[in-house]
């Protein structure tokens, strides 16, 4: 979301909470707010947003604390840099030391770890001010955030002036609540978090979208950066080959911000590229006629809705219009990716979960015949009936028998899935313009007739071959649907072009003049210059 | 192949005693070895010869400060659970990080074992659920490992006699890393497991030795020649008791130009000795369940060193499906050589395979040789020095300080000391009498100061005071010991072992025993100069092998004669 204002000091002799991170830093930095009034003003909308269930964990005592130490660092005019006091969340995938890591499962209810994963050291270390830890689908599991223990997450949106005033109560007899929509997944919480202005930063992960999607459905931008770029020790994996921590901001710039805090080399993960990394602030572009945008057409995929389709070559007009070259290309393996993800991802998954057996850490069940009986009533126990259907699949598909029919063939498939990539960005194109997902939320009621399985092939289809190649991926907010709910295109590029892909993104952000989400639990707890945001309307 | 395998009469022969008994003094039935190589047993007429097949796969912990993924510290016998990392425990989220000295020690171990070292090899997951491997696989090369295609060449004696050595070769199927698991502690009493994980992703090779092998000497001498390598370059303490060497065995018996029989793997196998008599009892049990009509059963068997025979284990969960998939969180292991290293690359992130091959140590075989051609000893005698551990050092020590002739020395050290060493289970380096006394004694000797027999007795007595068992020697040498710097000599002077030069003392011991032996002194002068050999051993008798025999024969011969 793209404010245009820059954050002054209002009437009431305070700063929005609304701004854009580079802004508040320079607030802070200036002295016009201290980060423990910020963190306060956070935590006091989180606990107005509880009905959200964006956050599983409030660390309320430690994130004042930090916010206290950070504010003796501006104090002494030593800040860290930019991300000094700026309150965030993690996605409760991530390790956090002496903070409850539940991945919003039974088996791992009460987890204290005793390390940070590299990420949020990473951020800690830049003076961060870590406010909780946010919902998920059970071990990341899911596009719907709908499927963990700590009950399903509720989009921000489902509770805006523009949905309520566009939504069309469905009949008397049903509840008015049952109206609310999804946030997607399975980083729901973070994106809810960013949407509902409850933190300015959130770390989300994404093996097949899960940052993106909900991103695009929650309104605010999420980014998948190159496989290899950010470390995902302390990540809990879903599919080691394909997770890389992801990025959920409230514009392209803070994603650049948050990027350079976390990328580049970490010992703790031999995937991690050697390269040293530089941060990088975006240029702003006047000229995008040297672009060339390929727009896929696989990627015209079953079951996209119209309204996607038209804001989607309204967006690729756009840059024609501005003088870009706008080619449409061909991914042809695009269809076989998504039962291939499925064999790769089930298999990792069945590999990844053997670990919680009840005896290290974790739940264990109190059967106690046997060692064998207590892994069977530990593991019955403490993972969802999703979470075991993977596992249950991806045996079978590891299953010597089996091993050359499945795994070895989806192997080769994401080969020639990575190579269409390859041929693509090889023929002159620079970026990738297609839709995140194939509609805007749905309301939960209508999502979870679904099965989990089904929901997760649906929406996975735009964003799961970006993650099959590795390649950086981000989901910026464009338009609003007929219904008043977000739509987001996603820009894929080059690997490890990050700063060409934000470049673009940016770009485009300031074209469409995403609206900013109009909540009246927001308005309450800012005292700032919501009231001038522009609200023009892309579509 | 007939090199291979076990090749000749040499061999020792199969013998087995009834099944199911597990008595050592049953009753033998002889299986002679004909010419191509199998054992033949005699008897039961009209069948054809059986031939055991012999496979061995021995794990070899690596010696390094770190374990194979983490930083935790390798140490033995450190308190239970000490020295684990959150990876080592699988704590979720964490990842595993490759220890560069693990995979330089099995380069290193795939080059002295004439491997085919693979520039590029790949980590695989290996499923099972044990309570002592905690992330529910185990890290291991299954499709594509460190090194390939070795060999390895080792030597065994015929008979049992050490003058009739015969070398043998094995082939190497594989060098593979893995992490080695945790250990599981039953305590049946209150029917719980304990979980110690040091052990849990220590680095180990696992070497794969192809079924070349037909007998239990055969595997054992091949195990002890690797053991030798491994711990000459340093890649392992290979120390079977503390579970640094593990060895499993894949037995199977044959009529020779049939297919291979069912095998059987045979574990917990803890000692050298002890992998002889576990196959070689295992060949027996097969031989006769095949004879009586029955099968053999494709199964895991344990070996039990008390009653000394194989029993079945008790099977986990039947068949293992190990659902093998590749590890995705370490990229494959890039090796380079001379050739393939990139200009300019970090020296301390990659491994060069040249590198290590310009810096092997010499190993055994080179050892063994350079002793027979630098001291001239027998090739035998060099195979003694360099199997027991840390003799060729003492020998080599001794050589340097001493006048003596290395060909005598080593009857010194191979029938003098190392069989007191072995009465008393100690290592050369362990040996009570340093080289440098060693060497005293036998400089003494060389110039005449002492009679070998004196020396000996040097010997045994600085042995005994180790031995606290004679305790008249003991508090001789304690004394003599305590004084520092006590010489051999003095020891000698002390106990009166010198030799006595005084020709006259000498002449009448000589006279005395003349005098005695009237009979004697008769057949000599008859005619029977042999007799003389008894006269000097009664001189020396009286002397207590103080006198020189030379010296003694002329005094005496020149007595007879007068």
């Amino acid at each position: 979301m793209k404010l245009e204002c820059v954050p002054t000091v209002s009437e009431l002799g305070s700063i929005s909470i609304l701004g854009q991170i580079t802004n508040i830093s320079a607030a802070l930095k200036e002295g016009q707010v201290t980060p423990t009034e910020l963190c306060q003003r956070c935590l006091a909308l989180i606990r107005s947003t509880q009905f959200l269930n964006a956050y599983i964990t409030v660390a309320e005592e430690t994130a004042l604390k930090q916010a206290e130490e950070s504010e003796k660092r501006y104090r002494r005019g030593q800040p860290l840099g930019e991300l000094d006091g700026i309150p965030i969340a993690v996605k409760d995938n991530f390790n956090t030391a002496g903070i409850e890591t539940t991945c919003a499962s039974n088996m791992l209810k009460g987890y204290i770890s005793p390390y940070n994963a590299t990420v949020v050291q990473k951020l800690l270390d830049g003076g961060a001010v870590l406010l909780g830890k946010t919902n998920l689908d059970e071990f990341a599991m899911g596009s719907g955030s709908t499927d963990g223990v700590f009950g399903p997450v509720r989009n921000p949106w489902s509770y805006s002036r523009q949905y309520k005033e566009k939504i069309v109560p469905r009949s008397d007899s049903e509840p008015e609540n049952s109206n609310w929509v999804i946030t997607g997944g399975s980083s729901g919480g973070s994106a809810a978090a960013v949407s509902a202005f409850t933190c300015f930063a959130a770390l989300g992960s994404d093996t097949g979208g899960s940052t993106r999607n909900p991103a695009a459905h929650c309104g605010v931008v999420g980014l998948k950066p190159t496989y290899g770029l950010i470390s995902r020790h302390g990540l809990i994996p879903l599919v080691n080959s394909m997770d890389v921590p992801g990025i959920l901001t409230r514009c392209v710039d803070d994603a650049a911000v948050v990027l350079g805090s976390l990328a580049g080399h970490d010992p703790k993960d031999s995937t991690t590229v050697q390269d040293i990394f530089q941060p990088f602030a975006l240029p702003s572009l006047t000229d995008v006629s040297k672009l060339s945008i390929g727009i896929p057409k696989e990627y015209h995929a079953p079951g996209l809705s119209s309204e996607i389709l038209a804001v989607w070559s309204k967006a690729a007009d756009l840059f024609k219009n501005a003088g870009a070259k706008v080619v449409e290309v061909s991914l042809p393996h695009t269809h076989y990716s998504i039962v291939c993800y499925h064999v790769l991802c089930t298999a990792e998954v069945a590999s990844n979960m053997a670990r919680f057996d009840g005896l290290e850490y974790g739940h264990r069940s109190d059967m106690n015949k046997s060692t064998e009986s207590m892994y069977a009533a530990t593991r019955r126990e403490g993972f969802s009936d999703v979470v075991r259907g993977r596992i249950l699949s991806g045996n079978y598909f590891l299953l010597k028998q089996n091993y050359e029919d499945y795994f070895v063939k989806a192997q080769k498939v994401r080969r020639l899935i990575a190579n269409d990539f390859v041929k693509v960005f090889g023929s002159g194109v620079d970026i990738l313009l297609t839709p995140t997902t194939l509609s805007d939320a749905v309301p939960y009621v209508e999502f979870i007739k679904e099965d989990n399985r089904t929901r997760s092939t649906q929406d996975d289809i735009l964003t799961q071959a970006a993650n099959m190649a590795g390649l950086p991926a981000v989901n910026v907010p464009t338009a609003l649907s007929g219904r008043g709910l977000p739509i987001g295109l996603q820009f894929i590029g080059r690997s490890f072009q990050e700063k060409q892909l934000l470049t673009v993104a940016k770009w485009f952000e300031k074209q469409v003049q995403f609206p900013m989400i109009q909540l009246e639990e927001v308005k309450k707890h800012d005292n700032g210059v919501l009231q001038h945001q522009k609200s023009a309307s892309f579509s | 192949m007939a090199a291979r395998g076990c090749g000749g009469v040499w061999c020792r022969v199969l013998q087995r005693g009834p099944g199911g008994s597990c008595s050592a003094s049953r009753p033998r039935r002889a299986v002679a070895c004909n010419a191509r190589g199998g054992a033949v047993p005699l008897g039961q007429s009209g069948l054809a010869p059986w031939a055991a097949v012999v496979g061995l796969e021995i794990h070899a912990q690596i010696t390094s400060n770190s374990k194979l993924f983490s930083g935790s510290q390798v140490q033995f016998a450190a308190p239970p659970n000490s020295l684990v990392s959150f990876f080592d425990a699988s704590l979720p989220g964490t990842l595993p990080v490759l220890n560069r000295r693990c995979v330089e020690a099995t380069v290193m171990t795939g080059l002295a074992l004439n491997c085919t070292i693979n520039k590029k090899s790949l980590f695989d997951r290996k499923h099972y659920f044990y309570a002592d491997l905690p992330a529910g696989y185990q890290i291991t090369q299954q499709r594509v490992p460190i090194a390939v295609n070795g060999s390895l060449s080792y030597s065994l004696c015929k008979d049992n006699k050490m003058s009739q050595m015969v070398t043998k070769t094995v082939r190497i199927k594989q060098i593979q890393l893995e992490q080695d698991s945790g250990k599981s502690l039953h305590d049946d009493a209150r029917s719980q497991t304990l979980i110690d994980l040091n052990r849990a992703g220590v680095g180990l090779m696992e070497v794969v030795m192809e079924p070349d092998m037909c007998c239990g000497e055969e595997a054992a001498a091949a195990v002890r020649e690797l053991q030798l390598i491994l711990q000459t370059l340093g890649s392992s303490q290979a120390i079977m008791a503390e579970g640094q060497l593990r060895v499993d065995a894949n037995i199977s018996v044959h009529h020779p130009g049939e297919p291979y029989g069912v095998r059987t793997e045979v574990k917990n196998i803890n000692s050298i000795r002890f992998l002889a008599k576990a196959v070689d009892y295992e060949i027996q049990r097969q031989i006769k369940e095949l004879e009586n009509g029955g099968t053999v059963l494709n199964e895991t068997r344990a070996f039990d060193s008390k009653l000394g025979c194989t029993v079945p284990m008790r099977d986990k969960e039947g068949k293992q499906d190990y659902r093998f998939m590749p590890e995705p969180n370490l990229p494959p292991l890039i090796l380079y050589d001379a050739k393939s290293l990139p200009a300019n690359v970090n020296h301390q992130q990659v491994v060069n395979i040249d590198w290590i091959h310009e810096r092997l140590p010499d190993l055994p075989s080179v050892k063994r040789a350079k002793l027979v051609e630098l001291y001239g000893i027998l090739p035998e005698h060099s195979f003694t020095l360099v199997n027991e551990d840390g003799l060729m050092d003492f020998f080599e020590d001794v050589v340097k300080q001493t006048q003596m002739k290395p060909k005598k020395v080593i009857g010194w050290i191979l029938s003098d000391l190392l069989s007191h060493l072995k009465q008393h289970s100690l290592t050369a380096k362990e040996s009570p009498i340093s080289s440098f006394l060693l060497a005293d004694l036998l400089n003494l000797l060389e110039n005449g100061d002492i009679s070998s027999s004196a020396a000996k007795q040097g010997i045994t007595a600085i042995h005994l005071k180790f031995s606290m068992w004679d305790s008249s020697s003991f508090q001789v040498f304690e004394e003599l010991w305590k004084g520092e710097g006590k010489t051999p000599l003095e020891i000698v002077k002390e106990k009166q072992l010198e030799l006595i030069q005084d020709q006259e003392e000498l002449e009448q011991i000589c006279q005395a025993v003349i005098d005695e032996r009237e009979k004697e002194v008769m057949a000599i002068k008859g005619g029977n100069e042999k007799v003389i050999n008894k006269l000097i051993g009664l001189v020396r008798k009286a002397t207590r092998g103080r006198a020189n025999p030379l010296l003694v024969k002329q005094i005496l011969e020149k007595k007879l004669s007068e």
